[in-house]
């Protein structure tokens, strides 16, 4: 095995494309360690990204905000500015494994672990972020929802690593939050999870709106009917009633041993009604 | 002289108070030596092949890759454990456990094993292993494996305790019945009858510590084995057997011990340890990882329970019935039988009877956890208990007082009680402020009642007293709880002297008389027994030689508050002689001064708890979260309070685990979902309330400060607390444990479609 611990994104992503056995990417390594250990993968290449200027740096920009590749989940729920526009992103982000593990863990690697359970994904989809992709080939940039394309498996070619995630600026009357269900308080891995992403306009009504669930499909699932319905409503009974039913029809569940088909339907449909009442509540609707 | 072991009332000065323990400081700093901190110079690493099938025949097993691999010291299989147990055959299933001899019984079964120069070496060397297998077909579910038309998993078994020889096998390797008194008599005289059946999946004991030895086999027969047990001698005496040793050739030291609750009291990968050390020449370091511990260690039985119990309208228990099957993994135990026995232990009953099946199944060999058996039985019975109140129109608490088992009782498995604590327990109860605090909607309230027997055993102490003063006291029952705090406070009280004088270990085989393991609750009680003992044989000597120094006779001494005194007014300008004293000038009085004890603690005082839980449901989600606990337990007498409390603590702690998420999950395929932390769902802080905790005195008769063992019984009523406080709260009795979210949400949606 060999490790190497790169300082410029070209020379990673060169490393990365000549690699000829299995090859890893190394950030926090909360997944790729314990993959490692169980004896799951043995890589022959591992690349640390930690040292690749400005991969490690959390930037407000014109745009939004740019968050490195490299930056541990915990640095996130330090950051007032981006826990102030994106709560939801941020409280994901801090729902992943313990303390400890924050520390080190990263949404990038959240995302390219492709786990649908992923906690910090469903948020990402709902706030519409971007993945940054340095390759061969040149720089481009997708939508998170993308990345995964089922579990384990991701839409990067060979030799290509996210450096980035990006979040749009925050209008006026924005929100967004992320609930998941586990059976116990903490260290636990979701067993659906449900993150929504709402503005409102002037008069208190949903202008626009996302809803994506996690651990409900072999990917993390973008329901664009249950933003849909969210929309025009100041979120009365009858709206939610409708979310809970879309969002538990939009599910693709299977039984395993963290739950069940029926129970993560149902739960997927609550969910995303709570989070949507949380949301609401953020941007200051009534 | 004759030790009398029958409790005296007296007043206290150590015992009762709560100072801190002795090995505390080095477990906060990390210094303790746990399993694996022991190392020797030399040391290989073994690593055991473990069988992916969950039945299958080992047609062969090919090691020459293995052996041939750079860094491999040693390859073994079942050939290098020869069957030596003669006809034991208790043994023979703990040496087809430690390694598969004919055929692969359970996911996780071990087939094969290394010695290497490294971890890295030994993994490889075992996927150059290659078993071919003939997989057979496999069952894993308590009811199905009692079924006629199952497979069979050993077709030698054939069912104990039915009136006639069955003639075809089957997977029940044992019938046992217990009762008294006519139970259709019973239920003809009933007003009412409550009738369910229940299923409580398997779990883990949980111990944070993985198992781990070092074993060194010497080329002159001796051997050295450093193991997390909570039974050195027991494993001497298993590894001993196994391995074709002399029992005092093998010198055996317990580590400390990051929990065992009755999972560490047989060997499991010692033996295979030893006899890689054996092949190889050197020590061999033996660590199992967490997937190797719930898949090839001992859980509890998976079990399925049928209950019925009628009373009259006044109230009155009129009969009592259960048939309790408890899976065993793949080798006969006797785990429904002692379910039947503690089923209906907290009743007075004119008519009981329960019947016991021994089930087997392709899953890991069943082991002892914490009152094993009693939390499954209690579970079934008190939700009956509960449901059976309602029906009469009785509160719940009310009720078990009016049923409860009192001194002088037939219990239910036999005996006759003494003076026992159900009653107390319960009365406090009735009493306690928790059962009279409001409740929010969505929040339920449950009680129920647990029983468990408490064992005593062989048991064998030193206590010597060094020339500075200071009490060394050497205990072959290992330190699972703090037994070595408590039994210091009880050196301390016999001789009178200050706790920080005393300073107890645990000593290795090598050192001591045979020790029966720390089950059963019996670490204090027994071990207090035995030092109770040798620090009076102690304190003979001692005034033995006061009255050698004032030249008297020795009958005219007598021991008080630690020190030597002449007794009457002819010795009046005598100053009495501290025990310091007495040690400081021993060596010209006759030498070094110690006090010996070996004997077997008969009477350990049975043992009863009730416990009151609240519980808030969450209706969308089937989520529970467990908001208050109080446990009432009786302890005889509670040598050091604070870890009295703590035993009663961790018994509800596991219990709320067991009552709400942890199981083992299994696939089609026989193998096991959920080897982790991560998906084998134990509680993690933030998932309890603080447990308040009530300790009562009831003494125990043969004790001679009245105590009775503590650990165990805490753990026996949590499963029915909770079960009866969800069923509160939402109104709908849950039959199945754990009750995790989805089969809540499912009770309820059910419920609701009516």
């Amino acid at each position: 095995m060999r490790y190497i611990r790169p300082l410029s994104i070209e020379d990673a992503v060169g490393e990365l494309a000549k690699a000829v056995g299995p090859a890893a990417i190394l950030a926090g390594g909360s997944d790729l360690l314990v993959r490692m250990k169980g004896g799951f993968i043995e890589p022959e290449l591992i690349v640390d990204i930690k040292r690749i200027g400005g991969l490690s740096d959390v930037t407000e920009t014109a745009d939004g905000f740019r968050i490195g590749a490299a930056v541990p989940c915990a640095v996130l729920g330090e950051n007032k500015a981006l826990r102030k526009a994106w709560p939801g992103v941020v409280e994901a982000a801090n729902l992943i494994g313990s303390k400890q593990v924050q520390g080190r863990c990263t949404i990038t690697g959240n995302l390219c672990n492709a786990s649908p359970a992923a906690d910090s994904v469903p948020a990402l989809v709902a706030a519409g972020a971007k993945a940054v992709i340095a390759g061969p080939s040149g720089k481009r940039t997708i939508a998170v929802e993308t990345v995964p394309t089922g579990p384990g498996r991701t839409s990067l070619a060979k030799g290509e690593i996210i450096e980035a995630i990006l979040l749009d600026k925050r209008p006026d009357h924005a929100g967004d939050a992320y609930l998941r269900f586990i059976p116990r308080t903490e260290m636990d891995i979701a067993v659906v999870s449900a993150g929504v992403n709402l503005t409102l306009d002037d008069h208190g009504a949903i202008k626009t709106a996302r809803v994506a669930l996690g651990a409900a499909a072999p990917t993390v699932l973008l329901v664009e009917e249950a933003g849909q319905v969210l929309v025009g409503s100041k979120l009365d009974e009858a709206t939610l009633e409708r979310l809970a039913k879309i969002c538990s029809g939009a599910c693709r569940p299977i039984d395993d041993k963290r739950g069940t088909i029926e129970f993560r339907r149902k739960v997927a449909g609550v969910l995303a009604q709570r989070a949507a009442a949380i949301a609401y509540k953020r941007v200051g609707g009534k | 002289m004759n030790f009398d072991p029958r409790f005296s009332g007296r007043k206290f000065a150590s015992v009762g108070t709560r100072p801190i323990r002795p090995d505390g400081i080095d477990k906060v700093t990390g210094r303790a030596r746990y399993g694996a901190d022991f190392n020797m110079a030399g040391q290989l690493v073994g690593r055991i092949l473990r069988s992916p099938h969950a039945h299958a025949v080992i047609k062969s097993i090919d090691t020459s890759k293995a052996e041939k691999l750079a860094g491999v010291k040693a390859v073994i299989t079942a050939k290098d454990l020869p069957d030596l147990t003669d006809g034991d055959a208790a043994m023979y299933d703990i040496l087809d456990n430690s390694m598969a001899r004919k055929k692969a019984l359970y996911d996780g079964h071990a087939v094969a094993a290394v010695a290497a120069i490294d971890a890295r070496t030994a993994r490889q060397a075992l996927k150059l292993i290659e078993v071919d297998y003939e997989v057979l077909p496999h069952i894993t579910d308590v009811d199905e494996a009692a079924h006629h038309h199952a497979p069979l998993i050993n077709d030698q078994v054939y069912t104990e305790g039915l009136e006639e020889k069955p003639a075809k096998p089957s997977n029940i390797t044992k019938r046992t019945q217990f009762g008294h008194g006519d139970v259709h008599k019973g239920f003809a005289e009933a007003d009412f009858v409550v009738e369910r059946s229940f299923k409580t999946e398997q779990t883990h004991q949980g111990y944070i510590e993985p198992h781990a030895c070092v074993a060194s086999v010497n080329a002159d027969g001796t051997a050295d084995l450093w193991v997390c047990t909570q039974g050195h001698f027991v494993y001497r005496q298993h590894c001993a057997q196994l391995l074709g040793l002399e029992a005092s050739k093998l010198r055996v030291t317990s580590s400390e011990i990051g929990g065992g609750f009755g999972g560490k009291t047989h060997v499991w990968a010692e033996p295979v340890a030893l006899a890689l050390s054996r092949k190889a020449g050197r020590p061999v370091k033996l660590v199992m990882t967490r997937d190797e511990v719930f898949r090839a260690s001992g859980p509890t039985s998976a079990t399925s329970i049928d209950v019925k119990i009628g009373a009259r309208k006044d109230g009155t228990i009129t009969a009592a019935e259960a048939t309790l099957r408890y899976s065993c993994g793949p080798y006969a135990g006797s785990w429904a039988e002692i379910g039947a026995m503690t089923a209906f232990a907290c009743y007075k009953l004119e008519n009981v009877k329960t019947v016991g099946y021994e089930v087997l199944v392709n899953r890991p060999k069943t082991a002892a956890y914490r009152a094993p058996s009693a939390p499954m039985a209690a579970f079934a019975v008190e939700s009956v208990v509960d449901e059976l109140a309602k029906e009469l129109g009785m509160d719940a608490v009310d009720f078990r007082i009016k049923n409860a088992a009192q001194e002088g009782t037939r219990s239910s498995y036999g005996p006759v009680y003494g003076p026992i604590g159900i009653g107390p327990t319960l009365e406090a109860v009735k009493n306690h402020p928790h059962m009279k605090a409001p409740l929010k909607a969505n929040q339920g309230r449950g009680m129920a009642c647990g029983f468990w027997f408490n064992f005593g055993g062989q048991t064998c102490t030193d206590l010597n007293i060094g020339m500075d003063g200071s009490v060394s006291l050497a205990v072959g029952t290992v330190d699972v709880g703090g037994s070595r705090a408590s039994l210091s406070l009880v050196a301390a009280e016999e001789l009178g002297i200050d706790y920080s004088q005393v300073k107890a270990i645990v000593a290795d085989t090598s050192s001591l008389g045979y020790n029966d393991m720390t089950d059963g609750s019996r670490g204090t009680f027994s071990s207090s027994m035995a030092t109770i003992s040798a620090a009076r044989n102690a304190i003979k000597i001692l005034r033995e030689r006061a009255a050698q120094t004032w030249d008297i006779p020795v009958e005219d001494v007598v021991w008080e508050k630690g020190h030597a005194i002449a007794k009457g007014e002819k010795y009046g300008n005598l100053s009495p002689l501290s025990l310091k004293e007495i040690a400081a000038s021993s060596g010209k009085t006759g030498g070094p001064i110690a006090g010996h004890s070996e004997l077997v603690a008969d009477g350990a005082g049975v043992s009863f708890a009730t416990h009151i839980c609240d519980v808030e449901v969450d209706p969308e989600t089937g989520s529970t979260r467990v908001i208050r606990y109080t446990v009432v337990q009786d302890a005889g007498k509670a040598v050091h309070p604070t870890y009295v409390e703590g035993q009663y603590q961790g018994g509800a702690a596991q219990g709320i685990g067991w009552a709400l998420n942890e199981e083992y999950i299994y696939g089609k395929d026989g193998r096991l979902q959920n080897a982790g932390f991560l998906d084998y769902r134990i509680p993690v802080c933030s998932d309890l309330p603080m447990i308040d905790t009530q300790i009562l005195e009831i003494p125990n008769p043969n004790h001679p400060y009245g105590v009775r063992g503590v650990g165990e019984t805490s753990i026996v009523p949590p499963l029915a607390a909770i079960a009866n406080a969800v069923s509160n709260a939402v109104g709908v009795r849950m039959t199945h444990i754990p009750m995790s979210p989805p089969r809540i949400l499912a009770a309820l949606d059910a419920e609701r479609e009516g």
